[in-house]
């Protein structure tokens, strides 16, 4: 299974069953080939409660997701415009908005729609999702394109939103938010506490159970 | 009943030069595509565009600003497009990047009377710089005004002869707003039909919000974009 699919895959087991999903575009996106479709409403912020999966030959122009892909439309789903759609998202309707980012840091402060010395010139409905859905899950590689870490102290890019993330969900590790500090609370695949200590810039704790099983 | 149904030439008529013009869709989807094409033809400039994206690169409204026909675009997405930035860049072209649920907002607010309007997006980021914010029970927010336009165009799916309009699927988003909040409004639609046939409880935009009707020339496939 490649990276991008096994951060989708652990992501979508954080999720209740009957929740409202917002998906982000990239690995976010990945979680619906994980999810049992019949019980768990997705919202696309361009006018869809209900997205589902399209075959080929089934795909109409006109029902995208906010990716611009031909999604199809499940049983029980509405469309409706624009505002009602950011109604439903910053009025905490929607319980779980996943998303990536380019940075994130200690804080729980996510940057995901601009980066220093290039236009800024895009920010579609990430700052509406951080302010309003009910839980914020962030999927992301553990490092950036040149083996930075992008798990900080401090974000260095323009910050999306001060509202903290929820959980932060990577190749290596998955963190959870917890009394405003990041617990480590599980390694993915066959990483080591010190490959992610090495990895990530941000402090974080360990969970006692965690450093059980790994003695 | 006074006619609404025109041609596309007869209905861009009153656009003129330095108007803010509101333009439905997102990307190509729910754009009024036949609209764009005529207002292509216009000898008008100095326009502000108030719309999701600025088409794509030579598609859409990315056509009119290749033109220079644009002065200011208002949108939340305008990475679809790269030609935005070379002309931002050289100093042609002014940008107002709002959140793409502010915006939607702005322009409910702009066609419903409402001058502006608290939100919690964007509080303690760049895009909230020199706006104006407020603590609410105990949260911030921030101000932003409403959006109003000169002439907004619209894609619908159908209308009556009166002007009401139903969508389809999610070609619906931008438009029905922009219906709300311009001074002149005409609406591109796949077909009319005659008053009485359209579901009273379907119709999505009422027939005092839209001045003219127009048949499209062009839809979407899964191709592109195709003439009719």
């Amino acid at each position: 299974m490649s990276m991008k699919n096994m951060i989708a895959e652990r992501a979508a087991h954080a999720l209740e069953e009957y929740s409202v999903i917002n998906l982000g575009i990239g690995i976010p996106t990945l979680v619906t080939n994980y999810l049992d479709k019949e019980k768990f409403y997705l919202h696309t912020e361009n006018g869809l409660l209900g997205v589902t999966s399209v075959e080929e030959e089934d795909v109409d122009p006109n029902i995208v997701n906010a990716g611009k892909q031909p999604v199809g439309e499940a049983t029980g789903a509405s469309y409706f415009h624009s505002a009602d759609s950011f109604a439903m998202i910053r009025g905490s309707h929607v319980d779980v908005a996943i998303l990536g980012v380019l940075q994130v840091d200690e804080k729980g402060r996510v940057a995901n729609w601009a980066i220093p010395g290039k236009d800024i010139i895009g920010v579609g409905g990430a700052m509406d999702l951080l302010v309003g859905a009910k839980k914020v899950i962030i999927t992301t590689n553990h490092t950036a394109k040149d083996g930075s870490p992008k798990f900080l102290k401090k974000c260095t890019f323009p910050i999306t939103s001060t509202r903290p993330v929820d959980m932060i969900i990577t190749e290596l590790a998955v963190f959870e938010r917890k009394d405003d500090k990041f617990e480590l609370i599980e390694l993915m695949g066959d990483t080591t506490l010190e490959e992610i200590a090495e990895k990530t810039e941000a402090d974080y704790t360990v969970s006692e159970l965690l450093k059980g099983s790994v003695e | 009943m006074k006619s609404k149904i025109t041609d596309l030439k007869s209905a861009l008529q009153p656009v003129k030069d330095g108007d803010t013009l509101m333009v439905g869709g997102f990307g190509l989807i729910g754009a009024p595509l036949s609209l764009i094409d005529e207002l292509t033809k216009l000898e008008v400039k100095e326009l502000t565009v108030v719309s999701n994206n600025v088409g794509e690169a030579g598609k859409g409204l990315g056509i009119l600003l290749d033109q220079g026909k644009l002065k200011k675009a208002i949108g939340s997405y305008f990475t679809s497009n790269r030609e935005v930035a070379k002309w931002y860049n050289a100093g042609k072209l002014e940008l107002q990047l709002l959140p793409q649920g502010t915006l939607g907002e702005a322009i409910r607010a702009g066609g419903a009377g409402i001058g502006g309007f608290y939100t919690k997006t964007s509080v303690g980021t760049d895009l909230a710089k020199g706006k104006e914010t407020k603590e609410i029970d105990g949260e911030e927010y921030v101000l932003e005004k409403a959006l109003k336009s000169d002439v907004s165009i619209v894609r619908a799916h159908k209308a009556d002869r009166l002007g009401n309009l139903v969508y389809y699927k999610t070609a619906r988003n931008f438009n029905p707003m922009m219906a709300t909040a311009g001074k002149y409004v005409v609406a591109e639609v796949d077909e009319i039909v005659e008053v009485g046939e359209l579901n009273p409880e379907e119709i999505a935009t009422q027939h005092i919000y839209v001045d003219k009707l127009v048949l499209t020339e062009q839809i979407l496939t899964k191709e592109g974009v195709v003439q009719k």
